[in-house]
């Protein structure tokens, strides 16, 4: 029978202009009312409680300085700097560490951890090595890294590196393991090359994944950066704390905890939103 | 019609037996199948469930080895899927990451024609599934009939020489599921597509079928296979009322007493 006879007599879906859309993005993230609210007045109320805390003089405002005086020490250190360097500086060189380090991690444990998923064999050869210095606090092997590549940026960058792999490597291990094999099986049966099913099959399907062990390595790649800095560095926020901490500055201490908390909430948030962009299809599966 | 006048066989299943897991443990899922599908054929295969009727499609499509016998596809033993043999599952296991238009070019693009048949082979079948217009649309955002639709339309869009589908409109409404029914007979006729489709519903199996497979219980075997022509009347009248003539129902309780044989 002729390939393009068609019928007239069959109904035709309406088309997508008067489709409604769905929202395309991840709707679990949006928060309440209330919930904002909530999260408002907890933070009102520790400001609060730090606030009193000092009114009533119980330390010294040499132990626990005030709002005021915290917010007096940003407004000098974003003058004049700290130390003679500017903010931006100490920031920069923090964040230059943690970026380049992610970086390496992010393409090297992507592909190592879904061929791992994939392959065995492969798995043998890495997932020992990684289940071993994983557990182990990085700090232990910062040391013979500061021996080995000095005190700059390079041992610090190799610690975070070693420090953000194993978070990702496992998560791209495990995203394969998860994967629905169906999803193989029919790309395999429309005519995927083995190739094909890897890149167009099994790494768009790991990416939830991937993205969630990528935020975790941001997170424990951050705190090993700060903790690094204050062990051995020169600059950097880490450096600022621990230098400050040296000749008593409380202000400056309070001052650098707080700007690593914020951006480090910060860069979460913006991991997320483009979570949300790239994974738009998230919880469809 | 041509599904009558040229018997040219496709698939020819051989003594086959499929045993999943090792000694002990063992499941004797398949015991000693011969089945042979011929082109343009609509095969339908009932049977109680557990009884081995997805693990047959399995072995027909190259996902599992049988333990003894063999399956030849033209002549040639099959090993391991291709795009001969188009799968349709039970649950559309269409990519998310993937507009509609993506999921059915996916096939043509793996086998790298060029870029304007693609486009003219994708317009094609999403209008034959009647879903021209929703093509830029992601798969999440469609009902549960249309993604099995943009399935099938993935499929053919291969041309295989044979569709195997597992229940595929087993977890859709039933008005939806006349429709669905309707479709893949209209698609059936006019490509003169080979279909090799797993159902547990008698009347599903007649209303499209010109054989229908009646298995037992596990391990299954092939118990009787019925020549039925309904779908043909159907297809001709443009209506189902053939189900409420005698020839119907005395095809229907026997595959009943045979299927009920075989619970308890
Ligand atoms: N991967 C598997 N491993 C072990 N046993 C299986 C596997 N798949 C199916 N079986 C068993 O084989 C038998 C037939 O299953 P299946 O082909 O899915 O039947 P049906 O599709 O007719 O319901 C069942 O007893 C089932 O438990
Ligand atoms: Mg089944």
């Amino acid at each position: 029978m002729a390939l393009n006879k068609k019928k007239n007599n069959k109904q035709k879906e309406k088309p997508a202009a008067n489709h409604p859309k769905v929202n395309r993005e991840s709707e679990k993230n949006k928060k309440t009312k209330t919930e904002k609210a909530l999260t408002f007045i907890t933070w009102a109320s520790i400001f609060l409680t730090w606030y009193i805390i000092t009114k009533l003089g119980i330390f010294t405002p040499t132990l626990l300085p005030g709002p005021a005086r915290v917010w007096m020490a940003f407004l000098r250190i974003l003058e004049n700097g700290y130390n003679g360097v500017p903010l931006w500086l100490h920031l920069g060189a923090s964040f230059k560490r943690l970026f380049v380090a992610l970086f390496f991690a992010i393409f090297t444990a992507v592909p190592l951890g879904l061929l791992s998923g994939y392959f065995d064999k492969v798995e043998a050869v890495i997932d020992s090595v990684v289940e071993f210095y994983r557990p182990l606090p990085p700090l232990a092997y910062y040391t013979l890294l500061v021996l080995w590549f000095g005190i700059d940026d390079t041992s610090k960058q190799i610690l975070l590196f070693l420090a953000g792999f194993a978070p990702i490597y496992i998560a791209c291990v495990s995203a394969v393991r998860k994967l629905n094999q169906d999803f193989v099986l029919s790309a395999r049966s429309l005519g995927a090359a083995q190739k094909d099913v890897f890149f167009k099959i099994v790494l768009p399907a790991s990416l939830p994944e991937i993205f969630t062990g990528i935020r975790t390595a941001f997170g424990v790649a951050y705190t090993t950066l700060v903790s690094s800095e204050m062990v051995a560095a020169t600059s950097g926020i880490g450096w600022m704390v621990l230098d400050a901490s040296n000749f008593l500055k409380s202000d400056v201490i309070f001052v650098g905890i707080i700007i690593m908390g914020i951006t480090g909430v910060i860069i979460d948030a913006g991991l997320r939103f483009l979570e949300r962009k790239i994974i738009f299809w998230k919880g469809h599966v | 019609m041509s599904a009558q006048t040229n018997k040219e066989s496709l698939i020819k299943i051989e003594n086959m037996s499929l045993e999943y897991g090792e000694s002990i443990n063992s499941t004797l899922a398949l015991k000693n199948i011969n089945l042979e599908i011929n082109k343009g054929e609509f095969i339908c295969v009932l049977g109680p469930s557990g009884c081995g009727k997805s693990s047959l499609l399995k072995c027909i499509a190259g996902y599992v080895k049988p333990t003894s016998g063999r399956v030849l596809m033209q002549g040639k033993e099959v090993d391991g899927p291709d795009w001969h043999r188009g799968v349709v599952f039970q649950s559309p296991t269409l990519y998310p990451w993937m507009t509609v238009n993506e999921n059915v070019e996916f096939g043509p693009k793996m086998r790298d024609l060029p870029k304007t048949e693609i486009k003219e082979i994708r317009e094609f079948f999403l209008d034959e599934v009647n879903l021209s217009g929703f093509g830029e649309n992601y798969t999440f955002e469609l009902s549960g009939g249309m993604k099995q639709r943009v399935a099938i339309a993935r499929v053919l869009a291969n041309y295989p020489q044979v569709v195997l589908m597992d229940e595929p409109f087993g977890a859709l409404d039933a008005l939806t599921r006349e429709n669905m029914q309707n479709l893949i007979r209209n698609i059936w006729k006019e490509n003169n597509t080979t279909i090799f489709f797993i159902t547990h519903d008698v009347d599903e199996a007649l209303l499209l079928a010109n054989r229908a497979v009646v298995m037992s219980k596990q391990p299954g075997e092939i118990i009787k296979i019925f020549n039925v022509d309904f779908t043909n009347q159907i297809f001709e009248k443009g209506s189902k009322e053939v189900i409420y003539n005698e020839d119907y129902f005395e095809v229907k309780n026997e595959i009943m007493d045979i299927i009920h044989s075989q619970i308890d």
